[in-house]
């Protein structure tokens, strides 16, 4: 591995769970390593992982995070190259041990240790805000807000950015963590009739900038569910192109805003309804 | 638009402003103990130092507003004197107050 590197830590979180934080974490972690970046995805769930499943790694887990802080296994060991990208690595979470494994002087050493091999270090946050996320937020110079236009996800992310803003170690510092939103699972026509929080209400409450929207799409329970992000599985459906967006706007790129469609037939615009 | 939302309104206008409401009362108590929780502590110790009450017997109910949020503590007192062979008689003391949140605008901090 090169030597030298000085990588941005990227922390995906919600606090609440099942809003899309893996599923965002593996689509974008595969998004930017084949834009070139090389990148680390690391998870943060220890007891309850799945971004290995997610990327189709599940079978290949020998170490993981836990046994590299405790000295069992190296690093590289514990690093696993994805096979259809090559400048992507997962670092899995346990599944046997539970969340008080993590340490906060172990997480460090990791994170110090990553940061002179890779380009992006990506962090992906169990839902809660107890040690697994917290300290998958620790060392974050920016931070990926995922949530669903719904109270409870808007409510729970709201906390999370008042922790971002006292609890890492850049606030600590007197410095900031650069913050993101990324709406999921936003059904443009609903929104539209009134039937769920807009983008502009969700942006006026929490009041960070929005990285992007990913519509609700059947492609990305496809992708899961053949353990492969949605990024490189179908990357040219709509919520792939969201993400492809979202990822080149992490990087610094000026891309316009706009909301993936899919197309929809003529009955569903009549009333308002996927068919079946 | 289309043919159904002619003859429905949407509750997202209602959600937006529960969570408007809630997320205020939420940012203002961050590191700070609530204060609505820190009066009622201090009404009932003060009371509880004059006359005694029967905890069952109190009943606190708040109102978390947009810009008031009301605080009322209803507290039954078991009167002293009392007519022989009759049953006690109670006082009630009502306590209503409004609090007015000097709510600063959030920011995120400083980001």
């Amino acid at each position: 591995m090169s030597e030298g590197k000085s990588a941005r830590v990227l922390v995906v979180t919600s606090g609440k769970g099942g809003v899309g934080k893996t599923t965002s974490t593996a689509a974008m972690g595969a998004a930017l390593a084949h834009l070139g970046e090389k990148v680390v995805v690391i998870d943060f769930d220890v007891g309850l992982r799945n971004l290995d499943l997610v990327l189709g790694a599940e079978r290949r887990v020998v170490f993981d995070l836990i046994n590299v802080i405790n000295g069992v296994a190296k690093l590289q060991q514990a690093l696993i190259r994805d096979k259809r990208l090559e400048n992507l690595y997962l670092l899995p979470a346990s599944q046997t041990r539970d969340k008080d494994a993590l340490t906060e002087e172990g997480v460090a050493k990791v994170i110090a240790e990553l940061r002179t091999k890779f380009d992006w270090i990506v962090c992906d946050s169990p839902a809660g805000i107890e040690r697994g996320a917290t300290l998958a937020m620790r060392h974050a110079d920016a931070a990926i807000i995922v949530t669903n236009p719904e109270v409870s996800s808007v409510r729970d992310s709201d906390r999370i950015i008042g922790l971002l803003d006292s609890k890492t170690e850049r606030a600590e510092r007197g410095e900031c963590v650069d913050k993101h939103l990324l709406i999921t699972r936003y059904h443009p026509w609903r929104a539209a009739r009134g039937e769920m929080l807009s983008i502009e209400d969700v942006l006026e409450i929490l009041s960070i900038p929005l990285l992007g929207i990913i519509p609700e799409s059947e492609e990305v329970l496809r992708a899961s569910n053949v353990g492969s992000p949605v990024t490189v599985n179908a990357a040219l459906s709509a919520p792939a192109r969201a993400y492809f967006d979202a990822t080149r706007r992490l990087k610094g790129e000026q891309i316009p805003m706009q909301i993936p469609n899919e197309s929809r037939s003529i009955f569903n615009k009549l009333f308002g309804r996927k068919a079946a | 638009m289309n043919l159904l939302s002619i003859f429905r309104r949407g509750s997202a206008p209602v959600a937006r402003e529960r969570l408007q409401i809630l997320l205020a009362h939420e940012r203002d108590a961050r590191g700070q103990p609530d204060l609505l929780g820190v009066l009622r502590e201090d009404i009932l110790a003060a009371i509880s130092r004059h006359v005694s009450f029967d905890p069952d017997k109190v009943q606190i109910t708040m109102d978390r507003g947009a810009t008031v949020s009301t605080l009322a503590v209803d507290i039954e007192i078991p009167n002293r004197r009392r007519a022989s062979g009759s049953l006690p008689h109670y006082n009630r003391l009502m306590i209503d107050a409004e609090v007015t949140s000097a709510r600063s605008q959030w920011t995120n901090g400083l980001c």
